[in-house]
């Protein structure tokens, strides 16, 4: 009976061909933009997680109420007694102290007047030891273009872009204008060592990379960080892991009374991305459901085409006596076989799209020359073990639903008038 | 032509296949009703070959219906092989079509994807027959009707008359005791209705199955050897006629 079905299926195309592109497309979108999104989503995690917050983030209690606003008269001090019971306590993780801070960088002639100047956004890392997380978590040897990577005191990495812009060489000097904590003017000068590209757009317009320690001097705040950040070694973001030790440790550190006491949030909560991948969880949910509505639709409509131009077929068999619920059965495998095929192949056409741009990526700088979001110009599409069953979910449901409900229509066939329905 | 097999003889000929007592049949008719049938009482015998005959709307279809466990009465009773039409379920009015009654349209009803050979092979199917006796039995009912050499073709490159011979075979191939057609013959030309009714004839005489036919045409009625005639949906005449 499946064979019987089957040659009916493959010979009459309407019946399956269409049916089964409907599936396969609605299907391979589903599975391209599920492996997109997490893409997508991974990498924004990821450069935030690098260049901003960390996966966790000690600050103070007043810090962490301003953080958008860098606000170093708020830091953490006496830091290196914190970073270290961080790290004999949370032993699964990197921490490390950063600084971030705003300024003019201002580039001088000659005679030491001013040539360029232009606004800077800065992190202070640790970058004078060899076995500093910074190397890996800032990607800096491979984001090097030109210059070389600070060796000592007084050098600094700039962004190629900016360092364009500018037009400063490696060895150049420059002058860092900012405040110290204190809140007075603040001049360090630095030696250019190198020009990076991270391939994240807001680090590349502006962004400057400098030591900790020549930060702490400029100033002003020995021992003193505006963060620590602390990195799972795996450079995953697990977040109930995450959750656990910032609970951990806000229990046994944060006074509430105390605006200078440490607390730790999650990426997700000092990021603001919170809402963000809320929203990208229930979007990607939403998507998922108007294909699955708009397939059943479209299929539930070809179902019914389909049982018209089989009125004749579904009217005799069951005149010559099959049971009214084997028909709609068969009716169910058919559609089956089509929505299992459909998935099939649009999961593999969907799939392997996605792996391309996995492999070769896509690049989006270029629309994203104005985003502040810590995201790559070079998104990745990145496929899972759930991206080979996610298409499945619309791709099945969608043609049974379809099947189901234009299936109705043989219960509501009345067997008496089937002589005269054949007739005509 | 001749069958290979003869698996019944025409031995029980006067048993009894189809009995109707009061048959009757009303339809609502807006605020009225009409009696398609009225008082139908007839009995069929095993091997008759038998036609309903009569004006349009005399109840010929209605009665086909019936027999065939696709309608049941208002009142009345109406037995099928011993079953009480009026009393079956859906499911058990299916399975009695399925195994027992064969049923021939004025359009053949093809399935237009399949080939001939599919076609007749489908009641099979149904029936659950393994594949090898399957393909013994369409090629046997193919034979039957003559279009043996046609089994691979698809039922758009046959003629009228050949694709009602299809029918035919798709209707006798599981061998049932009864068939029912329901003019047979309106979509055919003279010479291919002559065919069609010889080849039933031959049948009815080789394997002794029951055949009604409800026809206007005349050239079928030539054919049956019990004519009922039918008016307003009583029996007004019930004649036996000389085989041909
Ligand atoms: N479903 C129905 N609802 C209402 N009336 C019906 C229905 N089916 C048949 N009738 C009526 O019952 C009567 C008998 O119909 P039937 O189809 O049995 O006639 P028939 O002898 O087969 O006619 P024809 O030779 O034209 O096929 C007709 O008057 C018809 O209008
Ligand atoms: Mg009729």
């Amino acid at each position: 009976m499946i064979n019987f079905l089957l040659k009916g299926l493959f010979r009459d195309r309407s019946r399956s061909l269409f049916p089964f592109l409907i599936v396969a497309a609605g299907v391979m979108l589903t599975v391209f933009l599920h492996a997109w999104l997490s893409g997508a989503l991974s990498s924004m995690i990821q450069s935030t997680a690098h260049y901003r917050t960390g996966h966790v983030c000690v600050m103070t209690k007043a810090y962490s109420e301003k953080a958008d606003q860098v606000p170093n008269d708020l830091a953490l001090l006496a830091i290196d007694t914190l970073v270290m019971s961080l790290r004999q306590r949370y032993t699964d993780l990197f921490w490390t102290p950063r600084i971030s801070f705003g300024g003019l960088l201002d580039i001088p002639d000659e005679k030491g007047e001013t040539k360029e100047q232009s606004p800077v956004s800065g992190i202070g890392v640790n970058l004078l030891s060899a076995d500093s997380p910074e190397w890996k978590m800032l990607n800096i040897r491979p984001a090097l273009v030109r210059g070389q990577l600070p060796s000592q005191h007084g050098e600094l990495l700039i962004a190629e872009e900016l360092a364009r812009k500018l037009h400063v060489q490696p060895g150049q000097k420059a002058t860092l204008i900012t405040s110290t904590m204190y809140g007075s003017m603040a001049y360090f000068n630095f030696t250019i060592a190198g020009t990076v590209r991270f391939g994240v757009g807001p680090m590349d317009r502006s962004a400057i990379i400098a030591d900790l320690a020549d930060m702490q001097q400029a100033m002003d705040m020995q021992q003193g960080a505006g963060e620590i950040v602390g990195f799972f070694k795996d450079d995953l973001y697990h977040e109930e892991r995450a959750n656990a030790i910032a609970r951990d440790f806000n229990v046994a550190n944060l006074k509430p009374s105390d605006k200078f006491s440490p607390i730790m949030g999650t990426l997700r909560t000092v990021s603001g991305l919170a809402d963000y991948l809320d929203y990208v969880g229930s979007f990607s949910g939403i998507i998922l459901t108007i294909f699955v509505v708009a397939m059943s639709i479209v299929l539930w409509n070809a179902g019914l085409t389909g049982s018209l131009r089989r009125y004749g077929e579904i009217g005799l068999r069951l005149a010559i006596g099959e049971e009214t619920g084997h028909v709609y059965r068969s009716m169910m495998v058919e559609s089956l076989m089509i929505g299992i095929a459909g998935s099939m192949a649009g999961t593999a056409i969907g799939v392997a799209i996605a792996y391309y741009l996995q492999v070769h990526g896509f690049d989006i700088g270029s629309m994203m020359k104005n985003s502040t979001m810590m995201i790559s110009d070079v998104i990745r599409a990145q496929v899972e073990p759930f991206t080979f069953v996610i298409g499945f979910l619309p791709g099945i449901l969608a043609t049974f639903l379809g099947a189901a409900i234009s299936g109705i229509g043989i219960y509501k066939r009345q067997t008496s008038q089937l002589f005269k329905e054949l007739e005509t | 032509m001749a069958p290979r097999t003869h698996s019944t003889t025409p031995e029980t000929k006067n048993s009894t296949l189809i009995r109707t007592e009061n048959l009757d049949k009303i339809y609502p008719l807006g605020l009225n009703t009409l009696k398609a049938l009225n008082h139908v009482n007839l009995s069929i015998s095993k091997g008759e070959f038998l036609g309903l005959v009569g004006p349009s709307g005399s109840g010929k279809t209605t009665l086909l219906n019936i027999i065939g466990s696709l309608d049941s009465p208002t009142s009345g009773s109406a037995e099928v092989l011993g079953r009480k039409i009026e009393s079956l379920s859906h499911n058990d009015a299916a399975r009695l079509r399925n195994k027992h009654i064969g049923f021939i349209f004025q359009t053949y009803n093809l399935l237009p994807v399949y080939t001939v050979f599919e076609n007749v092979e489908f009641p099979l199917l149904l029936l659950g027959i393994d594949s090898s006796l399957r393909k013994i039995r369409v090629m046997d009912a193919l034979e039957w009707v003559g279009l043996a050499d046609r089994a691979d073709s698809k039922p758009a490159q046959l003629s009228g008359g050949q694709s009602q011979r299809v029918a035919i075979a798709r209707a006798i191939v599981k061998r049932p005791e009864l068939v029912l057609a329901d003019e047979p013959t309106a979509n055919l030309d003279a010479e291919n209705s002559h065919h069609i009714m010889k080849t039933m004839q031959q049948l009815n005489k080789d394997l002794a199955t029951t055949f009604v036919f409800a026809t206007h045409d005349e050239k079928v009625i030539g054919y049956v050897r019990r004519k009922i005639s039918l008016v307003d949906g009583r029996i007004e005449k019930d004649e036996k006629q000389p085989r041909r």
